[in-house]
C-alpha cells in the first residue's frame, strides 16, 4: 500500500529497508530530515545499527568508506557545500573499492549562498569514481538506494554509489510511495556478503597503499574506470530484477514517448517530470516530442544513448548546472557520445533551474517551438539561460533598493 | 488538479496544514503531492505550503503558479509584498482569508471580484500559543473542495497530529472541524482546472542577460550592519512585554539570549526590546528569572502601542 513520502523520508526508508548497519552523519539543509528519521529508527530499534555524528562531511564520509572497508552495510547522506567540503574523500575512497551509497540532496552551490536545488554540487563529483543514479521522483528515491547497494556490492562493480535527489522539490515533497515489505527488500538485497573485504583494526592490513610512479598508478585508475563501465550492465540485470520483483521499471535511460519522437527534451531530476506534462499537451497538437532522462549518469550509457537519440531531428538538453565559461554540462557529455554517429541530432542548448529557479510549462513549450525552428534552419540556436525580462527587471529593483540602503547606512559606492 | 497555496507565518502549523489537507485528498482517493516552501529563516517569518491533487500522477512540481484555492492564514501577511499571497490568482480562484474582518472590507482591500471566503478569525488560538491556524484552515479548505468527507478529514488530522499528545490533537480536531463545517454552504466552490494548453499560452519573454560589471553583478552588501534594515518585527505573532515592577534589572539574561539581538539595556540598567526586530521567539519569556517578561498575542496588543512596527 502507498503512503504520502518526502523525498527525503523515501531515502531514509531505502536505508533502512537495505539493513544499512552504520550511518555516520553530518546535517545540513536540504538533508537532515534523512538522517533525523535514521536516528529515531535506531532510537527505537525498528533499525539494528548505529548512527554517529561526525564533526564534518569530511569525517563522515571516511567513516562511512572505513565502515564499508570492514564488510558492513554502510550509508550516509550530504548536500551541496556538504559534498565539497568532503571533496577530498570523494575522490579518495572510491580507489578503496569498498562498496556503500552515499544520498546527495541537491542544492545551488555558494556563491551566492542558496538552499534550493540545482546540479552543479552532484556534477562536481562526477569524475570521482562514485557511480551516479538520478531520481525524478520519491518513489525511485527508495527503489534506487535498494539498487545502488546492488549495484554497488556486485563483485563486478565494487563502488560506491551516489542516490541524488532535488532539495525541496523531492527532498521536502510528499508523494505516494509504495513502501515494499522488509522481507521482499531482503530478498532483493540480501545481507551483504563482503568476501574478501574484511578489515579489521584487530588485525592491521594496508589498504589503498601508496604506489608512487605513473605506471602502476595508470593500472589501479584504469580498473576503477573499468568497474564503473562494466555498472552499465550489473544495472540493467540489477534493474530488471527489480522489475520483476516489485513492478516497477527504473531503466537506466529513461524513455517517455520518444520511440516514434521527431524532436526530445533532455534532463535530469525532478523538473523533468514537468517536461513529461509538456510532452503531453505537445503531442495534443501534433508535435511528435518526447523526453529522454538518462538516470545513470556514472557510467555513462553511451550505447543506450545512442539508440534513444539517433535519427531524432532536434533535442533540446536543459541543464539545471552552470560550467562557467563552458556552459551546461550535460550537454558537453552528449554532445560527445553523439559527435560522428550517423543521424545525429541538432543539439540545443539550455541552462535552466538554476539554484530552484522554476522552469514554467509555457517556457517548455517555447522551447519545443525553438526545436522546430532549428530544424527548419537546419541549425542549433545559441545556448540560452532561461530568464525574462521581468525577472531582470526585479533584480535591477533589487539592485537600487541595495543601492539606496548602501548610501542610508554610509557604506562603500 | 486542485491547486491548493496556503499562506501563513513560521509557527502557525501551516506546513502541518498542508500536509492535513494532502493526506485528506490522499485517503480520499487522489494522488497527491504536498510541500512547504520556506527560506532559512525562523518563526514568524511568511511561509506557505503548496498542495496539489488530482486522479493523475502529478508532474508538476515546485511553486504553484496558478492557484485554484489560495488560503491566508493570517491576515496581516496581505500587507507585505514578499509574502506574495495572491500571486498568479484567476477568475477562478477562491480566496480564503481568515480574519476578524468582514468579506466586504477585503473585497475593498484586495480590489479583486474573485470569491472571497472570511473565516472568523478565532482569538482563542493565539491565546492558547497553539499553532491552530494551520488546521482551521486545512478544515475549511478541505469543505471548499468539496469531496473530501468529514470522517475522513478527522482521520488525516489523527494521522498527521496524533504525535503531539492527545490534548493537542483534540483542540485541532475541534478546530478543523467547525472550520469544515463553518464553510459548508460553499462546498464544493473551488474548481478544479487543467494546465495551460501547448496551443494557447503566452510566451515568456526570454532575454540574454548583459554582462554588468563585478562591481555591480558581484553578490556583495558594500555596507556593515544591513540587518537593522531587515525590520524583522513584522515577522512577530506574539509580543514579549516586560513587567518593569518585577524586573530585577538582570538584563544580561535576557539581551544575551535574545538571538536577535534586539534587547538592548536602557541608561537606569533595565532592558528594553526592540519592537522593529523582535521576532517574537519569546526566547526571553523563558529564560527571565524572575518571570517579569510576559507573551501577549500581537492582535491583542492595545491601540496605544503600536502593533508592528516596521511594516
Amino acid at each position: 500500500m502507498k503512503q504520502l513520502l518526502t523525498g527525503n523520508a523515501a531515502a531514509a526508508w531505502g536505508a533502512r529497508l537495505a539493513g544499512a548497519d552504520y550511518v555516520p552523519a553530518f546535517p545540513i539543509t536540504p538533508q537532515t530530515e534523512i538522517i533525523e528519521l535514521l536516528a529515531q529508527w535506531f532510537a527505537t530499534g525498528e533499525m539494528g545499527g548505529r548512527l554517529v555524528m561526525m564533526e564534518s562531511e569530511h569525517s563522515m564520509l571516511t567513516a562511512a568508506a572505513a565502515a564499508a572497508a570492514t564488510g558492513v552495510r554502510a550509508f550516509t547522506a550530504t548536500s551541496s557545500q556538504g559534498l565539497l567540503y568532503a571533496m577530498e574523500m570523494l575522490y579518495t575512497v572510491p580507489g578503496w573499492r569498498a562498496p556503500f551509497v552515499l544520498v546527495n540532496v541537491s542544492r545551488g552551490l555558494a556563491s551566492p549562498i542558496t538552499l534550493e536545488s540545482d546540479h552543479n554540487d552532484i556534477l562536481a563529483a562526477r569524475d570521482s569514481g562514485f557511480l551516479q543514479i538520478h531520481c525524478a521522483g520519491c518513489q525511485e528515491v527508495l527503489d534506487s538506494v535498494l539498487l545502488a547497494y546492488r549495484l554497488a556490492e556486485d563483485e563486478r562493480v565494487r563502488l560506491p554509489v551516489i542516490v541524488n535527489l532535488d532539495g525541496f522539490t523531492l527532498s521536502f515533497t510528499r508523494e505516494p510511495v509504495a513502501v515494499p515489505l522488509a522481507a521482499e527488500a531482503a530478498q532483493f538485497l540480501p545481507q551483504y556478503d563482503a568476501k574478501n573485504i574484511r578489515f579489521r583494526a584487530s588485525k592491521p592490513i594496508s589498504q589503498a597503499v601508496a604506489v608512487l610512479g605513473g605506471s602502476p598508478y595508470s593500472y589501479f585508475r584504469y580498473e576503477t574506470h573499468l568497474a564503473a563501465l562494466n555498472a552499465v550492465d550489473v544495472y540493467e540485470e540489477v534493474a530488471t530484477d527489480f522489475a520483476k520483483r516489485f513492478g516497477r521499471r527504473h531503466a537506466a535511460v529513461e524513455c517517455y514517448r520518444s520511440d516514434d519522437a521527431e524532436y526530445l527534451y533532455f534532463m535530469i531530476g525532478a523538473f523533468a517530470s514537468k517536461a513529461m506534462d509538456a510532452v503531453d499537451r505537445l503531442r495534443e497538437t501534433g508535435m511528435r516530442i518526447g523526453l529522454v532522462r538518462p538516470r545513470l549518469l556514472r557510467p555513462y550509457p553511451v550505447n543506450a544513448l545512442r539508440r534513444a537519440l539517433s535519427g531524432k531531428k532536434a533535442v533540446a538538453v536543459i541543464d539545471q548546472n552552470l560550467s562557467m565559461g563552458k556552459g551546461g554540462v550535460l550537454v558537453t557529455e552528449l554532445a560527445s557520445a553523439l559527435y560522428s554517429e550517423p543521424g545525429a541530432p541538432l543539439l540545443a542548448s539550455y541552462v535552466a533551474g538554476l539554484g530552484g529557479r522554476d522552469i514554467s510549462q509555457e517556457e517548455f513549450f517555447e522551447i519545443a517551438g525553438e526545436l522546430r525552428g532549428a530544424h527548419t534552419r537546419g541549425s542549433a540556436p545559441a545556448p540560452r539561460l532561461l530568464y525574462t525580462a521581468e525577472e531582470l527587471r526585479e533584480l535591477r529593483k533589487l539592485q537600487a533598493i541595495a543601492a539606496v540602503e548602501r548610501e542610508e547606512i554610509g557604506g562603500r559606492k | 488538479m486542485f491547486r491548493i497555496r496556503i499562506h501563513g507565518r513560521g509557527g502557525q502549523g501551516i506546513k502541518t496544514a498542508g500536509r492535513i489537507l494532502g493526506t485528506a485528498f490522499f485517503r480520499a482517493g487522489y494522488e497527491v503531492q504536498d510541500a512547504p516552501v520556506y527560506g532559512a529563516e525562523r518563526r514568524g517569518a511568511p511561509m506557505f505550503a503548496c498542495v496539489r491533487a488530482g486522479r493523475e500522477p502529478i508532474r508538476e512540481r515546485g511553486l504553484i503558479t496558478r492557484p485554484d484555492l489560495v488560503v491566508i492564514a493570517d491576515d496581516t501577511l496581505v500587507g507585505i509584498p514578499a509574502a506574495k499571497v495572491l500571486l498568479g490568482i484567476g477568475k477562478h480562484t477562491v480566496v480564503l482569508i481568515q480574519s476578524a474582518l468582514e468579506e466586504a472590507n477585503w473585497r475593498t482591500r484586495l480590489g479583486i471580484s474573485n470569491p472571497i471566503l472570511v473565516l472568523p478569525g478565532r482569538a482563542l488560538n493565539q491565546e492558547a500559543g497553539e499553532p491552530l491556524a494551520g488546521a482551521t484552515c486545512a478544515g475549511a479548505a478541505a469543505r471548499l473542495v468539496g469531496t473530501i468527507p468529514r470522517e475522513t478529514l478527522a482521520q488525516a488530522l489523527r494521522e498527521e497530529v496524533s504525535s503531539l499528545g492527545a490534548e493537542i490533537l483534540e483542540r485541532n480536531l475541534e478546530h478543523a472541524l467547525a472550520a469544515f463545517d463553518a464553510v459548508t454552504a460553499n462546498a464544493g466552490i473551488v474548481v478544479q482546472t487543467a494546465g495551460t494548453a501547448a496551443s494557447d499560452y503566452i510566451p515568456p519573454e526570454w532575454i540574454n542577460l548583459p554582462f554588468d560589471p563585478a562591481q555591480l553583478s558581484a553578490p556583495d552588501i558594500y555596507a556593515a550592519a544591513t540587518s537593522v534594515e531587515v525590520r524583522t518585527g513584522l515577522w512577530r505573532t506574539m509580543r514579549p512585554v516586560i513587567d518593569y515592577a518585577r524586573c530585577n534589572h538582570c538584563a544580561w539574561i535576557c539581551s544575551t539570549f535574545c538571538p536577535d539581538s534586539a534587547i538592548a539595556l536602557r541608561a537606569d540598567g533595565a532592558p528594553e526590546i526592540d519592537f522593529d526586530h523582535c521576532k517574537g521567539c519569546l526566547i526571553c519569556v523563558a529564560v527571565c528569572p524572575p518571570h517579569a517578561i510576559s507573551a501577549l498575542p500581537e492582535r491583542a496588543v492595545p491601540a496605544t502601542q503600536p502593533a508592528r512596527e516596521g511594516s
